[in-house]
């Protein structure tokens, strides 16, 4: 029969593909139950998305089946993943320098791609790779492609976009995070050299980086006009790595903290205008914003689906879970909100391609992403009973992962106050 | 020779979807299910790209049989490396009664109007699991076959084939023109990048119907009901052997 047959065939590509969809492994699954792939977009009518936008995504999940997603228990217990290795595999495929110029690797396509690339990336079965990733493409080396000199950008943008370089990102600090102005790094000008002391925390991808881009006061004066953005190798002498955090969730990305001892890098390392680092990193935190709520969703989704497929299978009180009104309902609600920010997201994005300035809608994006995926992982882990508590289900990883949104890229009081600035509610 | 090759590629439920019969048992449901190439096209494909990257043949050309929608997967083989694409135009009703054998003289007429030196497809589609397309697309064009390819060799005006066959390996060598069908072993699909799937925006699909072949779509064969296999029932443990013979004799089975 050719229906069964279709199955074996299937089988075997499985074995052949190394797919991990689904991911259950402790389940045995109903071959004959219905069940509708997450996001079951078309190519017709989509808000943003072109058949192209569609290809990519085909191709970054093909990549994340095949060489991401069998390996992430593994690098979640390790405490790292090989970010070399995954990102030459990325760059080769394009994907790391989708809206970069392509006279350094780049796509130069508009920031729709780079919203197509961060959804599809969500299918990873883990928050931290998607961040590492997102680190490298869209916080790292925004400022660089727009303002750095040909030379900088030769020497730190284009190997990133081809996958050859680990970049990583040094603003916040220990004793600075949501006040980015309050930073302490100094990087003292002597001759054509910058000399840095202090140091710099929550850094993703630290202790692989081959390069930070580093904000640090160049000169006293006002703390918002006084930073500069810094290309710096990891490898020069007094750049210490302290140590690699211990963090409740993104097991599987490396945290550090960095320390700078009397570092000297070449003055010409300054991106763009001394004094305008501050803005040029504020300028990006629009794409940061979405980046991390495209993301996000298509976890979401997955989260959702796999929460319907054990409750549809497991029994309380001669029926299946999912068969409790209150398990099926409170799924609706959850995906009801899960499609109201997808729709926010694509709204912001096709704004913004047109060149509007779309910093509330992000910021309202970047909020509720963070609140929704809370919620939704509290209530979906709610329904896996006892499984959901142990470390062997997606839904206990994404619990601990997702918390870190509502806190990095922006902590949701941020997101607040920038709303209020635009509904001008703020005491003045 | 030309060095032109043409590559049969199949739009098809994917791999990973979870088949659902349709109530009226008339086919499976393909309304708003995701699609993709047949996994073994894909190796077609592959394999035909990289026979050109070997500068071994000149032109890579994607045919695919249906209504709109297949233009999709001509794009993805278009994005792996062919040059252009034939969108074989068939309509949706026609579509569902289109089998390996009108396939096969489609091809076969298109392998003719287009010189080809090789025609590569893959062994089957995992829907219809037929098996049939490029044997008798050589069939009709009396050209030799050499099918369930593992590997292959173009060496001047032969091709050297290793078929995965029930006993083991087997190793022809047939001359070409030939059709090929691709096995799962024969090479490893490569990713469809970013810049390449840009650059196959710019590259050609040209619209033929099979009328414009000489092509007959009508089929003798009717399917009369699909159903889903039976539900896997629960199995039972036994303590030893012993117990495994017995059994089996009691179901029958030995």
């Amino acid at each position: 029969m050719a229906v069964r047959a279709a199955g074996q065939i299937a089988g075997i590509c499985h074995l052949y593909r190394s797919s991990s969809l689904g991911g259950f492994r402790t389940l045995s699954q109903n071959v004959s139950s219905s069940k509708h792939t997450p996001s079951n977009e078309t190519t017709v009518d989509h808000l943003i998305y072109t058949p192209e936008h569609f290809a990519l995504k085909e191709s970054i999940k093909k990549i994340i089946d095949q060489e991401i997603n069998p390996h992430v228990d593994q690098w979640e217990a390790e405490g790292k993943f090989p970010a070399h290795r995954i990102f030459k595999i990325l760059g080769n495929a394009g994907i790391l320098g989708v809206n970069k110029p392509v006279e350094y690797g780049g796509l130069g396509l508009d920031f729709s791609y780079s919203v197509a690339v961060s959804e599809e990336l969500g299918n990873i079965r883990c928050g931290g790779i998607p961040m590492a990733i997102g680190v490298q493409t869209d916080m790292a080396t925004p400022a660089l492609a727009r303002f750095g000199s040909h030379e900088l950008k030769t020497e730190f943008l284009l190997p990133s976009i081809l996958g050859d370089k680990v970049a990583c990102l040094g603003v916040s600090e220990v004793g600075a995070g949501s006040d980015v102005s309050s930073i302490m790094t100094k990087a003292v000008r002597e001759g054509d050299e910058y000399v840095i002391n202090g140091g710099k925390m929550w850094t993703t991808n630290g202790t692989q980086a081959d390069w930070m881009c580093l904000l640090a006061n160049t000169s006293d004066g006002p703390p918002h006009r006084n930073k500069s953005l810094i290309c710096l190798p990891m490898d020069l002498p007094g750049v210490h790595i302290a140590r690699q955090i211990d963090k409740m969730g993104m097991r599987s990305s490396d945290t550090a903290e960095v320390f700078f001892d009397d570092v000297r890098v070449p003055s010409k390392n300054v991106i763009g205008q001394e004094g305008m680092g501050f803005t040029y990193q504020m300028l990006q935190f629009q794409e940061e914003r979405l980046w991390a709520v495209a993301n996000t969703l298509t976890t979401m989704d997955i989260v959702i689906q796999e929460t319907i497929d054990y409750t549809r299978q497991r029994k309380i009180f001669k029926m299946p879970v999912l068969h409790h009104q209150t398990v099926h309902f409170r799924l609706a609600e959850l995906q009801t909100e899960v499609e109201l920010l997808r729709s926010l997201l694509h709204r912001a994005t096709a704004l913004f391609i047109k060149g509007n300035d779309v910093t509330k809608l992000a910021s309202m994006a970047k909020l509720k992403a963070g609140r929704l995926a809370r919620e939704l992982g509290d209530s979906c882990l709610q329904y896996w009973g006892g499984m959901g508590f142990t470390n062997d289900v997606l839904v206990s990883r994404f619990y601990r992962d997702s918390r870190l949104i509502s806190i990095g890229g922006g902590a949701d009081e941020v997101m607040l106050g920038i709303i209020c600035k635009y509904m001008d509610t703020l005491p003045k | 020779m030309s060095g032109r090759v043409l590559v049969g590629v199949k739009r098809v439920i994917d791999y990973a979807v979870k088949i659902r019969v349709k109530p009226d048992h008339s086919g499976v449901v393909t309304e708003g299910v995701k699609h993709s190439m047949n996994p073994f096209c894909e190796i077609a494909v592959e394999e035909a790209v990289k026979m050109k990257e070997k500068k071994l043949i000149k032109e890579v050309v994607a045919v695919s049989c249906g209504p709109q929608q297949v233009q999709e997967t001509i794009r993805t083989a278009l994005a792996m490396g062919a040059d252009r694409g034939i969108h074989v135009e068939v309509s949706a009703k026609e579509y569902e009664s289109l089998g390996p054998l009108q396939v096969s003289k489609i091809l076969a007429a298109l392998a003719k109007k287009e010189e080809a030196q090789l025609i590569i497809l893959g062994k089957q589609a995992i829907d219809g699991d037929c098996n049939q397309t490029g044997q008798m697309t050589a069939a009709l064009l009396d050209w030799p076959q050499g099918t369930f390819a593992s590997e292959v060799t173009l060496e001047g005006g032969h091709v050297k084939v290793v078929r995965e066959i029930d006993g083991g390996l087997e190793t022809i060598k047939i001359n070409t023109p030939a059709v090929l069908t691709a096995d799962l072993r024969l090479n490893t699909p490569r990713y469809a990048t970013l810049p390449n799937i840009m650059k196959a925006k710019k590259k050609k699909i040209a619209n033929v119907k099979p009328a414009d072949l000489g092509v007959e779509l009508a089929s003798k064969l009717q399917v009369l009901r699909v159903d889903a296999p039976p539900q896997r029932e629960a199995g039972v443990k036994v303590e030893s052997v012993a117990d495994l013979v017995a059994k089996l004799k009691e179901a029958g089975t030995i």
